[in-house]
């Protein structure tokens, strides 16, 4: 696994957008003020009469999404997360979900790397929600690149879908040709020591730890779990069965997210001791991304650090978790 | 796109069930609707009674007026759209719907029961005809109804109507105000926002629970051809339904609204004005003598 550069995940909802524009003509965008910054600004370019401004109104935005999804209409709506996953919830779940109306939403300056704009914008609390919602299909993508295909693949898939992505730089390390399926988890470094399983911003950080963790002869499984929504039991029962122990790694509360759907999964079918890393219980706060995210604890030391006290719990422990061999997996 | 390209939508005319009928003929439509609403309530032994009984003249208007074109045999066929942004008032529109001979009558008295089409309140995914979107959460069906009036102007450019009907307490809900922003914004004279004014919700008074007028002049100030008429009066209201259509046809650029003067619970006398009416059903009792009162104005 090798850096490639650094990019938001941002641009490659932008540039995503852009190609199902041109594949789609019935692809349209609503605005939220905010087009030049969650990148629906260059869709807006290229096909005005596909764009609708809709100005600060994050509820109605997402209600008109509704009637023009019930229209035969792929509408997206785009701003920042904080507004467009929490502000809306009430739309979200009775309008779109409920009503399984094919509407696509991007939330944009996610997680803590939106930095200097302060805890107010920085949404940590959005994947826990919107996982809970029926229909609901849930996407982090890693990188630039995953960004791409997920933006992609939401709005030729029918139902309603989020996309989560952040405002800053992070590093590329997939490329075109890397596979991406909705609902399929990605192993991203094989192993059967540890299973380290991440998304977004995240999973990079968990690569850099397995590189860690490997000089010390411990040999991780790195998991992305792009989509949270519909959740990869399967992969990620194996990760917890053929492993023993999970760490689990996002840019979220670790309440109820990733985490949280990990956690869920692993109880019913390999209860093993897992570590959180994440938000743990607090708002965001000012700075710069990075110093933010070694501020809150989300860079490959806690990962690496987490890995090895994973370890020794299950170690310590006997839960003979390892032997489950031949047992379906629990879904739902 | 100008007038002259403004493509219209495939209508099968011979299906069509309401064709246009005089103000006279809608009373006894509108007297069937609301003896529905009391037999269904009853039976289900929850509901709401006062919306439902109070707008059931505009609903017969609506649908059986000749303003809202559609084939009961087929609501997914092209039509014009209706959508119930006040949800609780989810009985009439299900009395309108069986008796335009949607879906068998007789299911009415599904009401609120078990796996129901007819839930409380509307949910699209029972597939019930004629539903178009799932409401309840007040202030939200007006926006689907501008996204849906947006896609048959801007994109589809089509002369298909796009009616909506919101309660007057539901205007204490802010986002009715961003709809009603967009609808301005966009041009959108193919949509008309029907706005049931009874001065009633469930605590009391609108004005007494959150004052929300002048209702008029806050939808002229949102840039909407604003008329106002006697809820109770076929005449009337086939006045604010006409008047609607000439302003689709003449592209005048600007959306409509319908402010119907109403009485909560009216055609039956002890729930006539009563906002304690808001939402309770009839007891067995009070239903007869609803239902005797009722047809003996048929």
């Amino acid at each position: 696994m090798e850096l490639l550069g650094s990019k938001p995940t941002r641009f490659g909802f932008g540039d995503g957008l852009l190609a199902l524009g041109e594949r789609h003509s019935n692809v349209v965008v609503l605005g939220g003020d905010i087009t030049g910054s969650v990148m629906t600004q260059q869709f807006k370019e290229k096909f005005p009469d596909r764009f609708f401004s809709i100005g600060i109104a994050e509820q109605n935005a997402t209600t008109i999404a509704v009637g023009l999804a019930l229209s035969g209409k792929i509408p997206f709506f785009a701003s920042y997360g904080a507004f467009c996953a929490l502000r809306n919830a009430d739309q979200l779940r009775i309008s779109v979900a409920y009503n399984e109306a094919n509407v696509k939403i991007g939330g944009g300056h996610s997680g803590i790397s939106v930095g200097p704009d302060g805890a107010t914008h920085q949404v940590l609390e959005e994947v826990a929600y919107l996982r809970t919602l029926p229909h609901m299909t849930l996407i982090v993508p890693a990188d630039y690149e995953e960004a791409k295909k997920a933006t992609i693949a939401m709005g030729e898939m029918v139902g309603p879908a989020y996309i989560r992505f952040g405002r800053s730089p992070v590093p590329l390390f997939t490329t075109p040709d890397t596979p991406f399926v909705l609902g399929k988890a990605n192993i991203v470094m094989h192993g059967s020591d540890v299973a380290i399983i991440a998304n977004g911003a995240l999973v990079w950080e968990a690569v850099l730890a397995a590189q860690e963790l490997a000089k010390k002869g411990i040999h991780a499984r790195v998991v992305n779990v792009h989509t949270v929504k519909p959740f990869d039991f399967e992969t990620v029962t194996a990760a917890a069965r053929e492993c023993g122990c999970v760490v689990t790694a996002e840019e979220h509360q670790v309440h109820a997210g990733l985490g949280g759907a990990v956690a869920e999964c692993t109880a019913k079918n390999a209860p093993v001791p897992i570590e959180f890393v994440g938000v743990k219980d607090s708002f965001g706060g000012s700075g710069d991304p990075e110093e933010l995210m070694v501020k809150f604890g989300l860079t490959w030391r806690e990962i690496y650090a987490s890995a090895l006290v994973a370890m020794n719990r299950r170690d310590k422990g006997s839960s003979g978790v390892r032997a489950i061999k031949d047992v379906p997996v629990y879904t739902v | 796109m100008t007038a002259e390209t403004k493509r219209s939508i495939d209508f099968n005319e011979t299906t069509f069930s309401n064709e246009r009928r005089a103000p006279a003929d809608l009373a006894p439509i509108a007297n069937e609707i609301r003896r529905d609403i009391i037999r269904m309530l009853v039976r289900a032994g929850s509901g709401h009674s006062g919306g439902p009984l109070g707008s059931s003249d505009i609903f017969a208007t609506l649908y059986f007026g000749g303003y809202m074109r559609y084939n009961p045999k087929d609501m997914l066929a092209p039509r014009d759209r209706f959508v119930l942004s006040a949800g609780h008032m989810a009985p009439v529109m299900y009395a309108s719907l069986a008796n335009a001979g949607c879906y068998p009558k007789k299911e009415q008295e599904t009401l609120r029961t078990y796996n129901t089409r007819l839930q409380g309140h509307p949910g699209r995914d029972m597939h019930l005809p004629g539903i178009e979107t799932s409401s309840g959460s007040l202030g939200q069906g007006i926006s689907i109804a501008v996204g849906m009036a947006m896609n048959d102007k801007l994109l589809d450019k089509n002369d298909r109507r796009v009616f909506t009907l919101t309660g007057d307490g539901e205007l204490q809900e802010g986002s009715v105000w961003e709809a009603a922003m967009a609808a301005a914004h966009y041009k959108l004279d193919n949509f008309c926002w029907l706005i049931d004014n009874n001065d009633c919700q469930i605590d009391g008074r609108v004005p007494d629970v959150m004052n929300v007028y002048p209702i008029d002049k806050k939808c002229e100030a949102f840039g909407f051809d604003t008329i106002v008429v006697k809820g109770h009066d076929f005449a009337d209201l086939m006045r604010g339904f006409d008047h609607f259509l000439s302003n689709q046809k003449n592209n005048v650029g600007k959306p409509t609204a319908i402010i119907c003067q109403t009485f909560m619970g009216s055609g039956v006398s002890f729930m006539n004005d009563k906002y304690e009416w808001h939402g309770k059903p009839p007891t067995k009792d009070q239903a007869a003598e609803a239902l005797e009162e009722l047809s003996s104005q048929s």
